[in-house]
């Protein structure tokens, strides 16, 4: 843990900015004023907040070409993204991360992939039995998948284990995927509604709708 | 420059035997992906007319070969495990043996030229042998372009009736 990432964390504290933050995360990509009309207040005091969290390094920001090209077409929209870097805040200090790095590769070593999965789907069965009756996305949700619906499907925005996927990103797939299929089997739904439906930038886990029921 | 990227893997039982035979129904459909991908440039086929067809090499029946070129670190990333080429890589002990040695290797190359074989598996061998270096490396220990400033490649063989892919975006 950095002062950085304390100071970064800190500049959420302010409720309008927290709110900025979850909307910035949740739309992938919004302007001032979309932004500004979303959390009902002016335009200025969003860009403000925008640029504080740009500042803070939780969002990056960038500029849209006007859709019309040539004169009158105004200039290009300034844009927020949330920032890639990750931030963690652990008091006292830990570090699991780095730990479950040098597991992953022992795994590899050892090709003991098919044990990791079923491990990973034993833990998924009961993380879910503890939140047996709950909806599914509330769940995904609560651990950090970011559950958004598209067409028939449930995406995931969001990657809890992003950083040890890019370095094993098969095993750490495959570990996530038996987890959210034990996950649902343990809330009593179809663990088989969990399908491995990878897509940049997202999880590469996805949910039929059959699931929500 | 572009990035070429050669794997092999061990393959459980005879190409033709009933373990392989769902992989080799995928061969089609996940070739038809990797080909209509942003930023694919080549791949090493055996045949234009028959898919299903694997490459035939020198280095042992049981060895299953991939050798491809692509524009970039980010485009060979997101057709290897952001498309539904991960589900097959998921499944791979399936029809593969596990293999305790690196099995997958990539370098860069001048634009419009492709690599042989031979150079891939000695770069392979290398790989193997050194670890990771700017004419050998993987996703996991990459390097950049300008780290290999210096470097002459190995015999290149220029492709003269070369015709890229169709994008799909």
């Amino acid at each position: 843990m950095s002062p950085e990432d304390l100071d970064a964390l800190a500049s959420l504290h302010d409720p309008v900015r927290r709110s900025l933050y979850e909307l910035v995360s949740a739309a992938g990509e919004i302007g001032r004023a979309q932004a500004a009309e979303a959390v009902g207040i002016s335009r200025t005091l969003a860009a403000f907040h925008l640029d504080r969290l740009v500042e803070a390094g939780l969002l990056e920001s960038g500029f849209k070409s006007p859709a019309r090209k040539g004169p009158g077409s105004g200039r290009p929209a300034k844009v927020y993204r949330r920032a890639k870097a990750e931030r963690v805040v652990s008091l006292p200090p830990r570090d699991y991360g780095e730990l479950a790095a040098v597991l992953a590769e022992v795994v590899e070593a050892l090709g003991a992939d098919e044990r990791a999965e079923e491990a990973a789907r034993r833990a998924g069965e009961r993380l879910g039995r503890r939140r047996r009756g709950e909806p599914v996305t509330d769940v995904l949700r609560a651990r950090g998948y970011e559950p958004y619906a598209e067409g028939e499907s449930v995406r995931l925005r969001n990657c809890p284990f992003h950083a040890l996927a890019e370095r094993h990103p098969v095993l750490v797939c495959s570990m996530n995927l038996a987890l959210c299929r034990g996950l649902l089997e343990g809330l009593g739904q179809d663990p088989e509604a969990a399908v491995m439906d990878p897509r940049p930038g997202e999880c590469c886990v996805a949910l039929s709708k059959t699931n929500e029921n | 420059m572009h990035l070429a990227q050669l794997n092999v893997a061990r393959l459980r039982a005879p190409i033709d035997s009933p373990t392989l035979a769902e992989f080799v129904a995928n061969l089609e459909p996940i070739n038809k992906l990797s080909d209509a991908a942003p930023g694919f440039v080549w791949r090493l086929k055996e045949s234009e007319e028959d898919p299903t067809l694997t490459v035939r090499h020198d280095y042992g029946d049981d060895l299953l070969i991939n050798f491809s070129v692509w524009e970039s670190r980010e485009t060979l990333w997101n057709f290897v495990y952001k498309s539904r080429h991960l589900e097959f890589l998921r499944r791979r002990r399936e029809w593969f043996r596990h293999m305790a040695e690196p099995y997958t290797v990539m370098w860069w190359i001048p634009q419009g030229v492709i690599p042989t074989l031979a150079e891939g598996m000695e770069r392979l061998a290398r790989l193997r042998e050194h670890g990771p270096t700017p004419h050998a490396f993987t996703f996991r220990d990459f390097y950049e372009p300008a780290e290999v400033a210096g470097e002459a490649t190995a015999t290149p063989r220029h492709i003269s009736s070369w015709v890229p892919s169709p994008q799909t975006t």
